[in-house]
């Protein structure tokens, strides 16, 4: 570790800090459906949206209205990609001739971009053409993020009103989340990644005579246009096969800086947002503590780990850590902190390959997504996870002193707690389960890429990031078949939507209720007290349900990694 | 709950078709509009042309070096190296044997190049994308003596190239592009008739 690489981590905290306050204002804006000032310019395309598809933007849904509206439109954008990518080969914007999809390939990447996942089973340079980038997949990009953030907005209205039936309206919020909020910030940002070296063409690939002499093709493509919202949106599914690695996509340190900055910017504001829609932005900065302190923990662990390297590698006389799977231009600290960016945010894109980290450096990843991603997490999906564990975290508190739970003004009973139980037990059963299943099929078990513990952990990794919607993997898994594209399309669903209907059923359930005053009974949900009761259910949660399963896979390959055995 | 069915279709359906030409369409449009009129040569790759104007690459990518007239570059994973038409790490673990292997061959082949002292570990290493453009300064350097001996450079010459192109940024790690330097290489070499 160095000292430039820790300077590089504060800093990007501290700026992210500092832009906390200015997102959670805007945000704030667009859940109570102000005017901002690009309503001169967009206020009228908003009407128009409204006017075409007969929404009456004022008019309040109940949470079970704003389930059904929110699961219809995902089915229908599901629809619509599927049948882009089907029908591929007969549609234009195809400069390289590249065939329809086969159907499970469809269906998996289908549901992987509707449900914010963007788990890749395929090269996105030999198997999708421009068209199929920008209308089946950067479509989903902003209105799966957009969706995310609606729904953050509706638990928030939930703890927010005080005996009320309805909690927004699911059409509108959509429509000014993706309007005043990710196009903008998007063109800014598409620009700013053209000028750095990101290619922005509709011409296909660029024959090359090399200086050596050989022949190699460049492949071009509406590229940065898909990368800024795939960074704003924690999406992270790239235009290209190594994704945020390849240099078309993230050609220098700075864009590198800036994709991390872009992953957690909307997550930060939004835990803002919800202090001030509950009255105490103090209530905000609580969550975003306790999201911090096991970010910064896991950064640490993942930076110390790739920096010493791998011993087996060492002893052969190599120096500079493990660069396996890394580009130079970022280096050991910028790949470490965009692992845990990723992970801890759903956004599941990266600038190294997890597969080829130290095997500790590699469970940290991996057990950020297991934990829910709620540290920051994805765009609106890390907000509202990380407050169904709030829920769990005082009833805990509540049991402890045999007091009835309040949290931010609202009496916490026990069907809340019951449905939050229920959105955060989807997580591990979609993942042990589907994770034992791969481990005994043949279909399962002949996917992984390494031998030995890390070949576990490739299929472990895969459930987890598709259950908790991330998108990275451990890629040497070979998961473009029909078994592991239609089981992790399963997770994939499973992860998000059963986690959303639970969630909305709570929003519903404490919009109705009265409002508590803050008593000398009520447990302070601001100070330290609270973040290290936060921290702890996050991790003794996490810890018990997943560590017999990181036993059998990272931890198992690092004792093998430090005796010098080989697979 | 039929009803919330029914009435949220029409919605559904039309929002779905107005972003889709929003977002879907216009927007990467207009964005390669704006693109190709402020940034020409980025939004097209950042092409490298010699004096024909033949494309010999891309500032951005990174093309294969193997022969012992150049600087030469990482290995790499993606197709049969450095292929552009599929990116890829090598995903191999840290208890691989495949990864050892190769990594020792690799030390073996600098070793006989006459590297001396601890590797680069870039220099052994597959990068993420297999298209990585650049090096350490200290795999560069690693290799000036072999390349100042068959180009009959002075070995501080060669090494003043590196230094010279090295880019450093407190948000990354110092490093070389390849191929700028092999340029400069050749220059170097042109300039002194060899």
């Amino acid at each position: 570790m160095t000292f430039q690489g820790w300077f590089l981590i504060l800093l990007f905290v501290g700026i992210l800090l500092a832009l906390t306050k200015p997102m959670g204002l805007w945000l704030h804006a667009l859940l109570d459906g102000r005017r901002t000032p690009l309503h001169v310019v967009l206020g009228p395309v908003e009407r128009g949206f409204y006017k075409a598809a007969g929404i009456d933007p004022t008019a309040e849904q109940g949470w079970r209205r704003y389930a059904v509206s929110m699961l219809i439109f995902n089915t229908v954008l599901l629809g619509l990609t599927y049948a882009v990518l089907r029908l591929q080969g007969v549609l234009p914007g195809n400069p390289q001739g590249l065939p329809g999809l086969s159907p499970d390939l469809a269906f998996n990447t289908a549901v992987s971009f509707t449900t914010n996942t963007n788990w890749q089973s395929y090269g996105g340079e030999s198997t999708m053409s421009n068209l199929s980038q920008m209308l089946g997949l950067t479509i989903h990009n902003f209105l799966s993020a957009a969706t995310g953030i609606a729904l953050a907005f509706a638990l928030f209205r939930g703890f927010a009103r005080r005996e009320a039936a309805a909690i927004g309206n699911f059409w509108a919020d959509v429509t000014r989340v993706t309007l005043y909020l990710l196009l903008p910030l998007c063109i800014v940002y598409a620009l700013f990644l053209i000028g750095s070296g990101v290619p922005q063409t509709l011409a296909g690939a660029v024959d090359v005579q090399t200086l050596e002499g050989a022949r190699q093709t460049i492949l071009l493509g509406p590229v940065a246009s898909q990368e800024a919202i795939k960074m704003l949106g924690t999406n992270g599914g790239g235009f290209f096969n190594a994704n945020s690695a390849h240099p078309f996509e993230n050609p220098t340190a700075l864009t590198n800086f800036v994709q991390m900055l872009s992953i957690f910017l909307i997550g930060f504001g939004l835990t803002w947002t919800f202090g001030k829609a509950v009255g105490n932005p103090r209530q905000g900065w609580a969550i975003l503590a306790a999201m911090l302190v096991l970010f910064l923990a896991g950064v640490a662990i993942t930076y110390s780990q790739e920096a010493a390297g791998n011993p087996i590698l060492n002893q052969l006389g190599i120096t500079g850590g493990n660069m396996e799977g890394k580009e130079v231009r970022f280096g050991i600290a910028a790949s470490a902190l965009f692992s845990i960016v990723t992970t801890a945010a759903s956004c599941g894109a990266v600038n190294s390959m997890h597969d080829s980290f130290t095997a500790l450096g590699g469970m940290i990843p991996l057990f950020n997504i297991q934990l829910g991603e709620v540290v920051v997490g994805g765009v609106g999906a890390g907000i509202y996870g990380f407050l169904l564990f709030a829920i769990l975290a005082v009833f805990v508190a509540g049991l402890m002193v045999g007091r009835t739970p309040e949290y931010v003004g609202k009496k916490i009973e026990s069907r809340e707690v019951k449905l939050a139980v229920l959105a955060i037990a989807v997580l591990p059963l979609a993942i042990l389960g589907m994770t034992a299943l791969s481990s005994v099929l043949e279909a399962g078990l002949a996917g992984p890429l390494n031998a030995g513990p890390h070949g576990f952990s490739e299929i472990l990794y895969a459930y987890t990031s598709a259950a908790g919607n991330n998108g990275s993997a451990f890629a040497g898994l070979t998961a473009n078949t029909p078994f592991y594209n239609g089981l992790l399309g399963v997770a994939m669903w499973l992860g998000r939507f059963f986690v959303i209907v639970p969630m909305l059923a709570i929003a519903g359930s404490l919009a109705a209720k009265k409002y508590v005053p803050e008593g000398p009974g009520s447990f302070p949900t601001t100070g330290g007290l609270w973040v290290g009761l936060l921290v702890g259910i996050i991790l003794v949660l996490g810890g018990l349900t997943f560590l017999p399963s990181l036993a059998l896979g990272p931890i198992a390959d690092h004792l093998s990694m430090i005796r010098g055995q080989l697979f | 709950m039929g009803k919330d069915f029914t009435s949220a279709l029409r919605p559904a359906i039309v929002l779905t078709i107005l972003f889709a030409a929003l977002l879907g369409i216009a927007y990467p449009l207009a964005m390669t509009g704006i693109g190709q009129a402020i940034f020409p040569a980025q939004a097209n790759g950042s092409l490298v042309r010699d004096a024909d104007g033949q494309v010999i690459g891309s500032t951005v990518v990174g093309q294969a070096f193997t022969g012992d007239r150049y600087f030469q570059t990482r290995p790499s994973a993606a197709g049969d190296g450095y292929n552009g038409l599929s990116s890829s790490g090598s995903n191999l673990g840290p208890t691989s044997r495949d990864l050892v292997d190769r990594v020792r061959g690799d030390i073996d082949a600098r070793r006989a190049q006459g590297v001396t002292g601890a590797i680069p570990a870039d220099l052994v290493t597959a990068s993420g994308s297999g298209l990585d453009p650049d090096l350490s300064p200290a795999a560069a350097l690693a290799q000036a003596t072999r390349i100042a001996a068959v180009r009959g450079l002075p070995v501080g010459e060669v090494r003043a190239l590196v230094t010279a192109l090295t880019e450093t940024s407190v948000l990354g790690d110092p490093h070389v592009n390849v191929l700028a330097l092999n340029r400069a290489l050749d220059a170097a070499a042109a300039a002194r008739g060899r």
